[in-house]
């Protein structure tokens, strides 16, 4: 694989560093109570959701599953409308009635965050389909974890995609590393039989690949590779993406990790706490900051100076969204029907 | 314009699927066995045969997937009608059609439409057992979202399938497979029959009879030996259970004082409740009589020839049902 050019990598490392801002302010929000629900946070899978939109054309569509705020982010959606719409905010990109769970964005090809796992794996696929009966040289990408495997309808949709060579890009985001419970290799063992989710889609003749979902120069490889298998008309992709669990997401882990500290990318020193192992071998963020700088794609100074201008931006979506309306009581049955 | 002619149900709704497909190219027909089989009921012939495998598309028996499918398709420009071979197995597909077709125009905020049909056959009466013989549309009208139409006659299926087609979300079109054969008139021109409007299917001034898809053959039928027994009795077809025209219906029964509602879903937490407590609701200082309610028996409709009738109310019991409330008996 040859290494990613300046500007390409650049471009990934902004989308993952508004990602990760974006999720610690959703995370302080949270605390400050100004939204109540059960919410999804993408720290740790930033290189891959980074580096996958980075491959994408803006004509592409997407679907994604429950830890969508990544993807929503990283494909470049407005962050003021999807704070507000993580606080149901009337001028959210779904007017306050989808919420965290269910951002979508037309102008962007965002087609659904769908809540039930694996549920965006038929949508993506049916898009795939929508595409390529309009003869249209695009692609739909499906995002979804691990669990998602284990879910019936993904299995469905693999057949089918892959029965009528179907333009869909299946990103399965495997977070297991880490988490509660039995496992091996990222695999659950109390959760499913397979030692290796792609063998699943290979038994339809899909094509797969497995990624280190933290190093963004593999995933924007594997992800370039399958939109280009797909706009030449070979069917669906399954690139399966490992990522180590961030241990803010478990609830073993009651304490959320500490604000992202940009310059521990260069000095180990700064690292420190209950986090510090994953802070130091699996934060994807602080890996690429570490690997733009030595590759001279960028000084250290000069990434401070982005990560600073992402805060104020994300700073400026939280006002955004803080400010913003509730939707009016009158228009809850409004879009029950088209 | 052309006079009508005599058309079976199953044409009906063909003529109306060729029509549609041949005025809007965004429309697929996604089923299994419906390509260049014609459907196991024939309810699809000669669609393949004028526009081909892709838009006529055989899916293999994976009716979630297979809808998840027809769902994307729906949000990204094409117009899906999908079939479910038979009502029963509208469960494998419910979770697509509740959880995502039905809730995308609202958790979108109005920004994605699903304009989709999923159009299944249901009914007893085929010696198809418990698996194959149920009429589940009551599920489907308790899903904020979806709209749900049942027609009872030629005309009516073939005008309600092109207002469902290009209607700009889901549409659920129940089909009583043994109303497939009933011919009468039917338009041979281009025309839609509204979603949401009732109509009056016989005239009547001594009670109503409020009947759904087959039901209103038996209604009909009810209707002529109550006229016998000098019972006039008003025969109205909701047409449409969502969005349900009330007005219509409550109407009828200000005029008449009395109503009985059939239907072939199961009677617990069914169709005939939810319209027999609307119109009890709007029509309470009118009413000579509880609204009272026939329905499929609350069991799975078994196989065999004795037992299976036993399950569906016939034109029988509906009369002596009706008579008995005009007659204040009950």
């Amino acid at each position: 694989m040859t290494a990613l050019d300046r500007r390409t990598s650049l471009s990934i490392f902004q989308r993952m560093l508004m990602i990760r801002h974006f999720e610690e302010a959703v995370i302080e929000l949270f605390k400050q109570g100004r939204f109540v629900s059960h919410y999804h946070i993408y720290i740790g899978q930033e290189a891959t959701g980074g580096a996958v939109l980075e491959a994408l054309g803006e004509n592409d569509l997407i679907c994604t599953t429950h830890r969508n705020h990544g993807h929503i982010i990283g494909r470049g959606c407005d962050p003021n409308r999807a704070m507000a719409e993580i606080l149901g905010r009337a001028t959210g990109f779904n007017g306050g009635r989808g919420g965290t769970l269910h951002i979508s964005d037309p102008a962007h090809g965002f087609l659904s965050t769908s809540a039930v796992v694996g549920g965006c794996s038929g949508l993506a696929t049916g898009a795939a389909y929508g595409l390529k009966v309009r003869r249209q040289p695009h692609v739909a990408v499906g995002f979804f974890g691990d669990g998602a495997l284990e879910e019936g309808l993904v299995i469905e949709s693999f057949n089918i995609a892959a029965l009528w060579k179907l333009p869909v890009v299946y990103v399965c985001e495997n977070n297991s590393a880490g988490a509660a419970g039995p496992q091996q290799g990222g695999y659950p063992t109390a959760i499913t039989a397979t030692d290796s989710f792609t063998r699943l889609p290979a038994a339809y003749g899909i094509h797969c690949v497995k990624v280190d979902g933290t190093d963004m120069n593999a995933v924007h490889g594997a992800a370039t590779d399958a939109v280009h298998r797909c706009r030449n008309g070979d069917g669906p992709v399954f690139i399966e993406a490992f990522t180590v669990r961030w241990p803010g997401s478990s609830p073993l882990w009651p304490e959320l990790a500490t604000a992202t500290d940009l310059p521990s990318a260069w000095d180990a020193t700064r690292i420190a706490g209950p986090h510090a192992d994953w802070l130091r071998g699996h934060d994807p963020l602080l890996r690429a900051a570490r690997e733009l700088v030595a590759a001279g794609h960028a000084t250290a100074d000069e990434l401070l100076a982005r990560d600073k201008d992402a805060r104020v931006r994300i700073a400026a979506a939280t006002k955004f969204a803080i400010d913003s309306p509730m939707p009016r009581p009158e228009t809850v049955g409004d879009h029950v029907f088209a | 314009m052309a006079d009508p002619r005599p058309l079976s149900y199953r044409t009906a709704v063909l003529e109306a699927l060729f029509g549609e497909m041949r005025r809007d190219d965004s429309v697929i027909l996604m089923g299994e066995d419906i390509g260049a089989a014609g459907g196991v009921f024939k309810q699809t012939e000669g669609l393949f045969a004028e526009f081909g495998a892709e838009r006529v598309i055989d899916t293999p028996i994976s009716e979630s997937g297979a809808f998840g499918i027809a769902v994307g398709a729906a949000m990204t420009g094409q117009r899906p009608v999908f079939e479910v071979m038979f009502g029963d197995f509208i469960t494998l597909v419910m979770d697509q059609l509740v959880n995502q077709a039905a809730k995308i125009s609202y958790m979108s905020g109005g920004q994605f439409k699903v304009p989709l049909v999923v159009r299944t056959a249901v009914g007893v009466g085929s010696n198809l057992g418990p698996q194959h013989s149920q009429s589940l549309h009551a599920w489907l009208t308790h899903i904020p979202g979806l709209k749900v139409v049942m027609p009872s006659t030629p005309a009516d299926a073939k005008g309600l399938m092109a207002a469902a087609i290009r209607d700009d979300g889901p549409v659920a079109f129940f089909e009583d497979r043994m109303l497939y054969n009933v011919r009468s008139d039917v338009p041979e021109e281009d025309y839609v029959v509204p979603i949401g409007a009732a109509e009056v299917k016989r005239a009547g001034k001594d009670i109503t009879l409020i009947a759904t898809g087959r039901m209103v053959q038996t209604a009909l039928a009810a209707a002529e030996l109550l006229a016998s027994e000098e019972i006039s009795a008003e025969v109205v077809d909701p047409r449409t259970l969502v969005p349900l025209d009330v007005a219509t219906l409550v109407d009828s029964v200000k005029k008449t004082s009395r109503a009985v509602v059939v239907d072939g879903g199961y009677r617990q937490y069914g169709i005939t409740g939810e319209i027999a407590a609307t119109v009890t609701e709007h029509a309470f200082d009118w009413l000579d009589a509880p609204v009272t309610r026939l329905a499929a028996a609350d069991v799975p409709i078994p196989f065999s020839k004795t037992l299976e009738p036993l399950t569906l109310p016939g034109a029988e019991r509906l009369t002596r049902e009706a008579a008995a409330l005009v007659r204040g008996k009950k």
